[in-house]
Formats: structure tokens, sequence, C-alpha cells
């Protein structure tokens, strides 16, 4: 018997990628998420195509003091959690470098509510001894960049958060996992120039929903991130600074 | 939201267009927010259809939520851009089918309604649209209305073929067809001629629910029309060997994909010769009925991905028209005998009896016999051969497909569509802008003053 997941952020092409493949695996869902018009229809969806139960709830990532009610009413109505998803995310852009106002909300979205909601699911799976927790993060958490520091900066943040709490699960038994997507062909990055090597999200959410079973910590995917990661991270600050990235 | 300005074109790869796209995932982005926008499902009809030459495309792909699905009733309602490949998963099991289907299962619902799809039980259960339960459209000011033949019934059959034209198709709800199992019972004939290839097909003995023939278009002379015939039904689970286990499941095959553009000459004569004498003898050499799952029976061609490519890059044109029933048997013997003359060589050319017209205004189906043949693009005066082929139909009184088109004249399409005007009245009641447009309805003159 498949545990219930919790996905955070369901709206996003990922998130719903993610949502399929888990269902696929007989995993019943819980989609929690902003649009109230989205939720209904990706939830009749999973029921229609995986024939599992499916529950969602309005959840607002940035609303803090709500975190700790709305995850204990997931759980009551879900009966307990097998595991959560942080999927959500918000890219702002250049206006964020520039307009702290616009750059708070990028950090409040993608790391304090993220930190706030984890330490929650983190105190619910810690006595279970059993579960895991997800982390969407991202490759531009991996070293700053011009083009989007801020969002690298929180990003990169949720990554420490991340390996930090993987560290205290640990001896608990529960997984922690980071996930730190390259391009995927989302609406995100559609239309954007530049692109390299763009990833489906269903291929993305099908490795996500699979890393449970497998034994990686920190999952770039596609895998070849990893290594473009690598380099990157290498290339000496003096001559880093230079570049236009 | 983010546009990609892009060159697309059709399944058939003619034309190439710059197009500005755009990929909603939310179904509250589903609008038409600019001066001429066109809907896209999966980009497979052949032409034009699809395409709006300098101006929008919406991409309804990621728009594809199934939303209920009525095991007892065998009623399916979905967002427009699902594909018939995401939905026979779900219902096959269940014991139900596509009430029809057209020749590929990489078609969106919506396109399915827009271009009115037929499939090979058109004689029997008619086309796509006749099983349209009802349809949410997102009008040209942004409203959302329900429409079916029973609520605004003339919206609903302006829509049913209407080529996206009167709004975007936001959701279908559809009625299928239960089945016991998921395989189908085929019977092939071969027939020597047309006269033969008629006989068998017009045979009300030998008729079953799906009926297509495949025609050799390179025999001339005493062969002209030389095929075979192939029926279908549903196999009835009681009648299946008991060792293809769970009737409703059959165990998907690999497909695979064509990965590169093969150069315009492999496809001529000679090769689609070698090819049709080889597939004459094959499937008519099967003479007693044999089991087929329900993939390999209705889509072949799904199997080879981007089988498109084999015509090379300058791509092909699909010409298919109807003919009606009285004349049908002459006007598909000038038709072949053109072609033939022309040493033109279709690698596939379909022949299907086609039942009652439909009720859509710009549908293309019509009591009679439809030909659909695939012509490479070279420079030959291919264009100029059609446009003969063109009046061959105007003078029985048939119709080009506009599903498949990519060159048929205004003048021709009026004459071929006489509920042309009523289809307009419709369009300038709720759409006076002529916010909804694609390189087909400019180049077909659908739009302004009836």
């Amino acid at each position: 018997m498949n545990k219930p997941v919790l996905i955070l952020g369901a709206t996003s092409a990922i998130a719903r990628a993610t949502a399929n493949s888990f269902a696929l695996r007989g995993h019943d869902i819980y989609l929690a998420g902003r649009d109230m018009h989205e939720l209904p229809r990706i939830a009749a969806d999973l029921r229609v195509r995986y024939g599992v139960e499916v529950s969602y709830g309005s959840f607002d990532a940035e609303a803090t003091d709500t975190h700790a009610a709305f995850l204990q009413s997931v759980i009551d109505q879900m009966n307990g959690l097998g595991g959560v998803v942080l999927a959500f995310g918000f890219l702002g852009d250049q206006i964020a470098a520039r307009d702290f106002s616009f750059g708070a909300k990028v950090i409040a979205a993608n790391f304090t509510g993220a930190a706030s909601i984890l330490s929650h699911c983190a105190n619910y799976f810690e006595p279970l001894k059993n579960g895991f927790i997800i982390g969407i993060s991202s490759v531009a958490g991996d070293r700053g960049r011009q083009s989007n520091y801020v969002y690298g900066a929180a990003k990169g943040a949720l990554s420490l958060y991340l390996q930090g709490l993987r560290n205290r699960l640990f001896s608990s038994g529960v997984r922690v996992i980071t996930v730190k997507p390259g391009f995927v062909d989302t609406a995100m990055t559609y239309g954007l120039p530049g692109l390299f090597l763009v990833a489906s999200p269903q291929d993305i959410g099908e490795r996500i929903a699979r890393a449970p079973d497998k034994s990686a910590d920190v999952l770039y995917l596609p895998w070849f991130w990893r290594y473009i990661m690598l380099i990157i991270k290498h290339v000496p600050e003096p001559i880093f600074k230079r570049l236009k990235l | 939201m983010a546009i990609l300005v892009t060159h697309i074109s059709g399944w058939g790869r003619y034309p190439v267009q710059s197009c500005e796209l755009e990929r909603p995932e939310r179904y509250t982005d589903l609008c038409a927010n600019t001066d001429s926008v066109i809907a896209r499902g999966q980009g497979r009809s052949y032409g034009d259809a699809a395409l709006n030459e300098n101006g929008r495309v919406l991409l309804t792909e990621r728009v594809n939520r199934m939303l209920d699905f009525d095991t007892e009733q065998g009623i399916l309602c979905a967002e427009a851009g699902t594909t018939l490949a995401e939905i026979l998963p779900v219902i096959v099991p269940k014991g139900w089918f596509l009430p029809v289907t057209p020749g590929t299962k990489f078609v969106s619902l919506g396109g399915c309604v827009a271009a009115d799809v037929h499939g090979k039980n058109h004689h029997r259960d008619g086309s796509f649209g006749d099983h349209v339960l009802s349809l949410e459209l997102i009008l040209a000011d942004g409203s959302r209305v329900a429409c079916s033949p029973s609520e605004r019934p003339e919206l609903f059959w302006a829509t049913v073929g209407g080529m996206g034209l009167t709004g975007i198709i936001g959701e279908v709800t559809l009625k299928l067809v239960p089945v016991t199992s998921a395989y189908m019972k085929v019977q092939n004939h071969a027939a020597e001629n047309l006269e033969q290839l008629f006989a068998v097909l017009g045979d009300a003995e030998q008729d079953e629910r799906y009926s297509v023939a495949w025609i050799d278009c390179l025999a001339g002379g005493k062969n002209l029309g030389r095929g075979v015939a192939m029926f279908g039904h549903h196999a009835d689970a009681d009648h299946l060997p008991p060792s293809l286990g769970n009737p409703l499941i059959v165990k998907p095959k690999r497909s695979k994909t064509l990965p590169f553009d093969l150069p315009g000459w492999v496809l001529n004569p000679g090769s689609i010769g070698a090819f049709n004498n080889y597939y004459f003898k094959h499937e008519g050499s099967k003479q007693r009925p044999f089991l087929s799952g329900y993939d390999e029976y209705f889509y072949p061609l799904d199997s080879v991905g981007q089988w498109n490519r084999m015509y090379g890059k300058r791509g092909f044109v699909q010409y298919q028209c109807v003919i009606p029933e009285g004349t049908a048997f002459g006007g598909i013997r000038e038709l072949l005998q053109e072609l033939s003359a022309s040493r033109r060589a279709s690698f596939l050319a379909v022949l299907k009896r086609l039942g009652e017209q439909g009720r859509g205004m710009l549908s293309f189906p019509q009591a009679g016999y439809t030909l659909a043949l695939d012509l490479p693009l070279r420079n030959d005066g291919l264009l100029s051969m059609l446009n003969r082929l063109d009046e061959i139909v105007l003078h029985h009184g048939g119709r080009v497909y506009l599903a498949k088109d990519a060159r048929l004249s205004a003048e021709s399409f009026r004459a071929m569509y006489p509920r042309y005007e009523e289809f307009l009245a419709v369009k300038n009641s709720i759409d006076p802008d002529n916010r909804f447009s694609s390189s087909l309805s400019r180049r077909l003159g659908i739009a302004g003053k009836a």
C-alpha cells in the first residue's frame, strides 16, 4: 500500500507531472496551491487517469502562520502522509535585484515559505521514522549570477536547508532529497532564448517520483546538469565575475 | 504570457509559416487576447488549418485534463487539448471505445471537433460531432458558453467542422461506445480493379461496422483501382482465445521514430510500385478473418513516429475529397486516371464509403465515397494537377476536406460548401471582428459579410 503524497505548489508543469508519476504508482495525492480554478481540474484528471483518491486545498507559501494548521488538516484528511514534494517556486527576474520589495517576495516564496512548511513536515515525519521529503530547488542556487541572483540566493538557501534537514532526519530513516532541475520545458521557460538541452516535465516528474526508491540525496535533472554545474562552480571568481551569465 | 515566434507547419510540412506561439497551461489562460488567433492542438491537420501567418497560434497541448469519466454511462468530459492517445488507455480497460476515430490517435479532442473528423465507421455511425454531447466554447469576447445539439444548436453545428473559427474549444463531452474487448476481428478482400472494389465496399452482405480500402494507384489500365478492402468489428470477448488474457488489455508494442528526413527521391514510382505489389499480395492473401489489437488496426502509421519525414524536406499534400453516391464510381475513376496518367505515385491511397451528410455547417462528409492521396511536393506541377482534380470533384458535386487542405481556392471552397453563408452568419454574430482566423480562413476567404 503506497501512502498519500502531498504536492505543495501543485499547478506547475513539473508538479503536475510529478503528481502523475506518483499516482501511476498508486499513491493517493493531496494537491496544495493557490489557484482554486486549476486545482480541481488537476485533481479530476489524476482520478480519471489513475483511479487514485485525490484531494486539494488552498495553500499560500507566504502565509507562514497558516502552515501548521494546513499540514494538520491534510494529515487528518488523508489519514497520514507517506511523503511531501515541495514544488512551488517563484522566479522573479531582474526587477527583483533592483527593487527589494519584489525581491523580498522572491525570498519569501522560495525560501522563507519553504523553510516554514518543511519544518512542520519534518516534525511530522521524524517520530514516524518513515517517509520522504523532496524539495525542488534549482541549479540557479549553485552559483550566483547577475541574471537571477535573488532567485538563486533563495534557492541556494533552500538547498542548504534541505542539506541540514537531511542530516537531522537521517537517524530517523526519513529521506530528504534535493532536486535541482536544469532547463525544463515549462511556462517559466517557454519562449526564452538561449536555452539548451531542455527536458520535458514528464521526464522530470518521473525521475522525481522514482527518487524515494533510489539512494541519491541530491538529484540533478537531467543528470548531466551535475557536471555542467560542477564546471560552473569551479570557474575562479576573478574570471566568473567578468562573465555575462 | 510568453510568446515564441517561430516557423511551423501542419503535418504535411507544407506550407511553413512564421507564427507567434503561445502555450497556456491554465484553463483560464485559454482566450483570444489579440487580433488574430487560432487554436492548435497536435498540429495534425495537414495544411494551414492550424497556422496563422504572423498571427497568434494558441497551443492547447498543456490544457489536457480529463475532468470526468462516467464508467456506467460511457461519458467522458475532458479539456480540448487531451489527445485520443491519452484517452484510449483510460477508457478501453473499462470497456469503452471512441465512437469515431481518425487514422491517428495523436490528435486532440478539440481538433477532432473542429475538423469533425470521420473514421472507418462513418457509413454506420456518422462523424465525430455526432457523438459530442456538449462543448464549452471560449468566444471572442472572452465569455465561456456551453453549446450542444439542444443548447445554442447553431453555434454548436457551426463549431463542429468549423476549423476553430467560431472560438476556442475548451471542453468536450463525448459519448463513448461499449466494447467487450480491445481486439478487432478483421477480414480483408482483394479486388483486382476499381469495379470490384466498389462492389465489395458497397456489398451490404459483407459490410461491417468499420470498412476502408487501400488502393494501388500506380496500377492502370484494366487494373485501375485495384486494392484491398478491409472490414472489421470489435471482437467479442467470448470469442477470443483464452491465451490473450484480459480481453480489455492489449500488450503495448514499442514504436519507432523516423529520425531524419528521407531524401525526396526515396519515394518514387519504382519504390512505391514495389511496395504496392508486396502489400497487395500480402494483405490480399489474408483470406480468413484475423484478430488485431485496436492500436494496430486503427493506427498502423502511429507506430512510426514522424512518418511525415518520409516525404523529404519539401513535405507533401494530402488530397482528400468525397464524390457523392450517384456518380462516385465514375468520379473516383476519373481522379485515379488523372493520377495514373501523371505517373505520380501516392504512397498512401485510401478509399472509403461515407454515410449521410453530417450536421456541421462546414463538415466534410457527405454520402458517397472519399478518396485520400498523399502526394509529395516536387517541382513538377503537382498543384496544377490538384486544380484539375478539384474540377473533377466539383463537376460531380463533391468537396475537398479542409483538415487536409493546403491549396484549395476560395472560389472552389464556396462551390463545395453550400452552407458556407449560414456558417458565416453564425460567425459574424459571435466574432464580428474576425478574431478567430487562420492562414486557411484567409486563403479561403472565410470572413466578412455573408
